[in-house]
């Protein structure tokens, strides 16, 4: 039987008969991989720890019969252990790994897109606004598919001064001639360029930045249709 | 292939959770070939459990045609303590474990925002508007011990803050991850006597 050690964080998780889960591992060493945990639901679970969404794990992994790889035993590292006892962090969190899972295709090895996860998911536990750090990473996440918005100046014409608009399909910020998609106010302006130009541990510092909430709709609106996913988790916490 | 009413029983039975098209050929065939009145007892059962069945005017627990479930048509129930749990079954749960003698609230589901499921889907607004009514002083949040309970458990902590009603959590002794129907009944009994205050 072939088994592997690796080190996971468990981006999802589906229901399966009577106590057994399918989870979705964003693993360091092999990417994103399904495997399923036999019995995990029981409180007699024999597999060492729970799996859950947001766990952060070592886990040895079976090649079974099926293309499904098994869980044969799970030990949890309890590093975002912070993201589950506070509303705002577990909402982040969520929203964390959603846009990973979405991010991703299965096997397929990242280590850096496993560390920005990881550090996005441990930095939960330290910045005064929670939702802040997942709109960080949404950009961030957009920055590794290679469609990291244009802010120095206007994505049409290269003009850097009156950029009052933002349209992903253009490319990002637009000036007023330009001007396409979503107005954008100047604290939302200046809030993306720290994110994605240098500032970003400055941002994380500070409880709610101006322009938090009209930046963090931009950034979900730019990941859905750069993805071509909707991100539930998101639109479900952002209305509330 | 088969005739068109096999067909379609097999269709249905294959909607239900768990069961596959396979599974759903099975029951179907198993059917087919018990006594005449054994299948009209099962397709009886079926009409008789949603024509007669409503949810609990009060605690949202299901309930017969009279609008009110067993729990709150006991006047000996202490009516200022209500355990929310998720599902019908946990209260069968909790009961079990006889550790509990106040009321119920079913929520009938938990936040599980990655399957875009938010407090809108929830009976929420119904809990909301019987703390508003007044004469209670005790919610216990029994939500099962997982990121959707815990999520759920949160958001209600910060949503009823404004009532001044103490709000608890039954912590320690319950199986982290294990869903609600899984614990055994002194464990969960345990756990009722442990709670804890519960903070958003
Ligand atoms: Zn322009
Ligand atoms: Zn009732």
């Amino acid at each position: 039987m072939n088994t592997v050690r690796c080190e996971a964080i468990v981006l999802r998780t589906y229901k399966l008969a009577e106590a057994d889960l399918i989870c979705v591992l964003l693993t360091r060493d092999h990417g994103k991989v399904r495997a399923v945990a036999h019995g995990v639901r029981r409180t007699s679970s024999k597999l060492g720890s729970r799996m859950e969404v947001l766990d952060h794990v070592d886990v040895l992994l079976a090649k079974g019969r099926t293309e499904l790889l098994s869980v044969r035993q799970v030990e949890s590292r309890g590093a975002f252990d912070h993201v589950r006892d506070n509303y705002e962090r577990l909402a982040a969190g969520l929203v964390i790994v959603e846009t990973a899972d979405a991010a991703t295709i299965e096997h397929h090895a990242d280590e850096a897109f496993f560390e920005m996860v990881r550090r996005a998911l441990a930095t939960l536990g330290e910045a005064p606004t929670p939702s802040v750090v997942a709109t960080a990473f949404l950009f961030k996440t957009l920055a590794h598919e290679g469609a990291s918005p244009v802010l120095e100046h206007c994505a049409s014409c290269g003009e850097d001064t009156d950029l009052v608009a933002f349209d992903l399909a253009e490319g990002g910020l637009l000036c007023s001639s330009c001007r396409r998609g979503r107005p954008v106010s100047p604290e939302a302006v200046a809030l993306m360029r720290r994110i994605l130009l240098g500032g970003l541990a400055g941002v994380l510092r500070e409880e709610g930045p101006p322009g938090s909430a009209e930046v963090a709709s931009i950034a979900i609106d730019a990941v859905e249709s750069n993805l071509g996913r909707r991100l539930r988790a998101a639109r479900v916490l952002g209305a509330h | 292939m088969y005739p068109q009413p096999l067909r379609a029983l097999i269709d249905e039975l294959g909607r239900l959770p768990g069961i596959g098209p396979k599974s759903a050929q099975r029951m179907a065939f198993y059917l087919l070939r018990q006594p005449d009145e054994d299948a009209r007892r099962l397709a009886g059962a079926l009409v008789e459990m949603r024509e007669q069945t409503s949810l609990c005017d009060v605690c949202c627990n299901v309930a017969d045609r009279s609008g009110r479930c067993d729990t709150c048509s006991d006047t000996r129930r202490d009516t200022s303590v209500i355990c929310v749990v998720e599902d019908p079954r946990d209260v069968v749960a909790v009961e079990r474990s006889g550790a509990f003698r106040g009321t119920y609230h079913v929520l009938h589901g938990a936040l599980s925002p990655l399957e875009g499921v938010g407090p809108d889907q929830l009976r929420i607004a119904e809990l909301k508007s019987r703390l508003a009514d007044g004469g209670v002083a005790e919610v216990i949040v029994c939500t099962n011990p997982n990121v959707e309970g815990d999520a759920t458990a949160m958001y209600l902590s910060r949503e009823l803050s404004g009532f001044g009603i103490s709000m608890t959590r039954p912590a320690s002794g319950l199986p982290v991850g294990g869903d609600l129907e899984f614990a055994d009944d002194a464990t969960l009994g345990r756990a009722f006597d442990g709670r804890r205050p519960l903070e958003g």
